[in-house]
């Protein structure tokens, strides 16, 4: 095995949880409707687009460990178990060696806040139920947890191009034989101080939440699907490296494709936050979809959406190839390449 | 090309460690770390860096920081905008850089692990962001320095040179997985040299959350001591250059150990406690041997990861005295976390160094503060400094959600 086969995506998006809607999302083009939440302190609420509630609510809310536990747990796990399908039992039966990735920005922050909050304010009722959950890898914990997984298990810290390293280390466990397949995941929880963080660095971004994940195997178990055929060598943005030529030397790693190959980038359709990749990738001559100006800025999630639109597009015959092109917000450029085997 | 890169020939080449930086409680600097630990000196000390009047507990394993930064190619005032946390990692990868006498490049891979980046930064701006919601100042740089990819890129900026970030967050093993993974990426042909280690600053919100969970010891931290009552809480940073053999010696580098063996396992019982047999540390212990290609009979010094928490404790004893089998009764065990605290995403890649340390100077660093060893450890607890000869030794670190790593270190003669 050279290349490890996509055996699967799962999705939770403002749009829905699960692949259709994230799919009918996209197609329509339309950019979904953000809401107000309340910002403590001022009367100017901050706007974001969540996740609708589940409906009906999938079984795996009542597992001990996720009745508790935060947004991005339940986005992370509904995205695992869809990318899983069938897999899952084989994986829970230990008949599946599993590896999982998770990919996260700025995390578990709801309860981080919460429990900061309740420090302040006295720590000595600071609530031991809700510090775990504050800690990077809680969602990649209680996913192991819902599986019986007890094989390799990362959970990866960075802006949102970390997700397609991640990608590259499960290839890399899958090509070691150090496991027989390996879920990626990124996910990411709304809340109003990741609003206001970001929007100290630009008004016009509307920040968004859910998950992605992209279930690799070793071998292929179809006569046709896609295969993870490059990531490139992501590019970080330094003193002596600008942005813009951080996402050059990404473009370089990547042919230029033929006007049938899809390109899915990570405009947002803020001309500020735009402008590197909008300049380098300005001759693309094959379509483009842009998640982010549909969905929102969903950090890690965002760019597991870039992923899984590109792949679904492949499974769905729209083109051999498509590229995740990832311009990350604050660390670095990269860009993955799947193809139709 | 991060995926596919050509794939290696032949045996995986030799991992070897030339340059190693640490900072911790016990001082700034490899020697003043191996003085320390050579006189089992304990430094746990009340807490000055947040008011702990309402805590449980008041005491932790704090650092002292120098005033300026070492010479790198950053200014004093990048020095100023960084967190506590920064700051140690960038004292801790200067002491590694110069003493491998490394070189910029292009194509330099660095794997860090960390637990809670810039935390005191992000604490700082949800307070303001409470207390003043209408004052942005400063708020822009906060937000920056608090993210743990930024400090990578401070280390980047600060010796010039660039490669893939990997930045591991798996509670308190992140330190280990992240000189594991760097192992990894030796041996699979991704580089020729990798900079690697673990960080993390003391926080309010962290030392409450342990505080709330009652993992502190409101006595004294003594790990694997019949009456263990909780863990100390301390911060610090260790940085490790890590080259395959042949390219250290190509360019006559001084090496320092070996690293032979990495394990890593989910505990997928509870997200905050082990297995009570310790089945996931057991297998990470039995993956390490196995990638080392060593049985625990030649294992002469395990560093556990020995927080001094009743259930850590008693599932690590479970889980040594399984895998260790015939030998467990004359292996010696120690926790140096009785004298620096648990230094959380720093712990494991500090450890590694004490690993070193041991390996360098031939002896065992202590559990300073054991008074009597719980019966249910069928090893020797070492508690006090003694001279021995260590040719491997093997490091725990475990963390919350069930992360679990062990890495294999061998002397250099």
């Amino acid at each position: 095995m050279s290349q490890p086969y996509v055996a699967g995506c799962g999705v939770v998006s403002p749009a829905g949880w699960g692949l259709p809607a994230f799919r009918d999302a996209l197609i329509r083009g339309e950019p979904l409707p953000a809401k107000d939440v309340t910002r403590p302190g001022t009367d100017r609420p901050m706007r974001i687009r969540s996740v609708p509630a589940p409906s009906p609510r999938p079984p795996f809310f009542a597992h001990p460990r996720l009745r508790r536990t935060s947004p991005i747990a339940q986005y992370a796990v509904a995205a695992a178990l869809e990318a899983l399908g069938p897999d899952a039992a084989a994986v829970s039966s230990g008949q599946a060696s599993l590896g999982i990735v998770v990919c996260v920005m700025s995390a578990c922050v709801i309860y981080s806040r919460r429990f900061y909050d309740e420090t302040l304010k006295d720590p000595s009722t600071a609530s031991p139920l809700v510090f775990p959950e504050t800690v990077f890898n809680a969602p990649a914990s209680h996913l192991a947890a819902l599986l019986g997984s007890t094989g390799i298990n990362y959970t990866i810290v960075g802006d949102p191009a970390a997700f397609l390293q991640g990608l590259a280390l499960a290839a890399d466990w899958l090509l070691s034989g150090r496991v027989e397949s390996c879920l990626v995941v990124g996910a990411e929880e709304a809340d109003w101080i990741t609003s206001e963080a970001f929007n100290l660095f630009d008004r016009d971004v509307i920040m968004s939440e859910g998950g992605g994940a992209v279930y690799l195997r070793a071998e292929s178990e179809g006569s046709r699907g896609v295969v993870l055929a490059k990531v490139t060598d992501p590019q970080p943005y330094t003193r002596q490296v600008s942005r813009r030529q951080a996402v050059e030397r990404v473009r370089k790693q990547i042919t230029n494709g033929s006007t049938q190959d899809l390109l899915c980038d990570s405009l947002h359709g803020v001309e500020a936050v735009d402008r590197a990749e909008e300049i380098v990738w300005h001759d693309w001559h094959g379509p483009r979809l842009s998640p982010r100006k549909i969905f929102g800025e969903g950090l890690m999630a965002g760019a597991a959406w870039q992923c899984v639109a590109a792949i679904d597009a492949l499974m769905q015959g729209k083109c051999r190839t498509a590229i995740a092109n990832v311009v990350g917000c604050n660390q670095e450029a990269i860009a993955a390449e799947f193809a139709v085997a | 090309m991060l995926f596919p890169i050509s794939q290696h020939v032949g045996p995986p080449p030799r991992v070897v460690v030339t340059g190693a930086g640490v900072i911790t409680s016990l001082g700034q600097g490899w020697k003043a770390n191996a003085e320390g630990f050579r006189e089992g000196r304990i430094a746990i000390r009340g807490i000055t860096l947040f008011d702990p009047c309402r805590q449980r507990v008041k005491v932790a394993g704090e650092v002292d920081l120098p005033s300026a930064l070492p010479p790198t190619l950053l200014e004093e005032r990048d020095f100023r905008r960084m967190d506590r946390a920064a700051k140690m990692l960038i004292l801790a990868a200067h002491e590694a850089w110069q003493q491998a006498g490394w070189e910029p490049s292009e194509d330099l891979p660095m794997v860090l692990g960390t637990t809670s980046g810039g935390m005191n930064l992000g604490q700082a701006f949800y307070r303001q962001a409470i207390e003043s919601p209408q004052t942005r100042s400063g708020q822009p740089s906060r937000v920056l320095h608090y993210q743990a990819q930024r400090q990578a890129l401070d280390v980047l900026d600060a010796f010039g040179f660039r490669g893939p970030v990997t930045i591991i967050g798996n509670a308190c093993a992140s330190g280990a997985n992240a000189v594991g993974h760097a192992w990894e990426l030796l041996r699979r042909g991704h580089a020729k040299r990798v900079l690697t280690g673990g960080y993390d600053a003391l926080s309010e919100l962290v030392f409450a959350g342990f505080d709330s969970l009652q993992a502190l010891s409101p006595t004294r931290c003594r790990p694997f001591d019949a009456n263990r009552d909780g863990l100390a809480l301390g911060e610090g940073a260790a940085v490790l250059t890590l080259e395959t053999l042949e390219h250290a010696q190509s360019r006559n580098a001084e090496i320092l150990g070996e690293i032979v063996g990495y394990g890593a396992a989910t505990d997928a019982h509870h997200l905050t406690q082990p297995h009570p047999q310790g089945d996931a540390a057991y297998a990470s212990m039995r993956t390490a041997c196995e990638s080392a290609r060593l049985a625990p009979e030649q294992i002469h010094y395990v560093n556990a990861h020995g927080t001094g928490t009743p259930l850590n404790d008693s599932a690590e004893a479970a889980a040594i005295n399984r895998w260790g089998g015939a030998r467990v009764t004359t292996l010696p065990v120690s926790s140096t976390k009785s004298s620096i605290g648990h230094l959380l995403g720093g712990a494991g890649a500090v450890e590694v160094v004490i690993c070193l340390m041991a390996l360098r100077d031939q002896f065992l660093p202590p559990t300073s503060s054991l008074e009597k060893a719980d019966p249910l450890c069928s090893f020797p607890v070492i508690s006090r400094p003694t001279e021995a000869r260590v040719e491997y030794a093997l490091t725990n670190s475990f963390g919350f959600g069930g992360a679990n790593a062990s890495l294999i270190l061998r002397r250099w003669s």
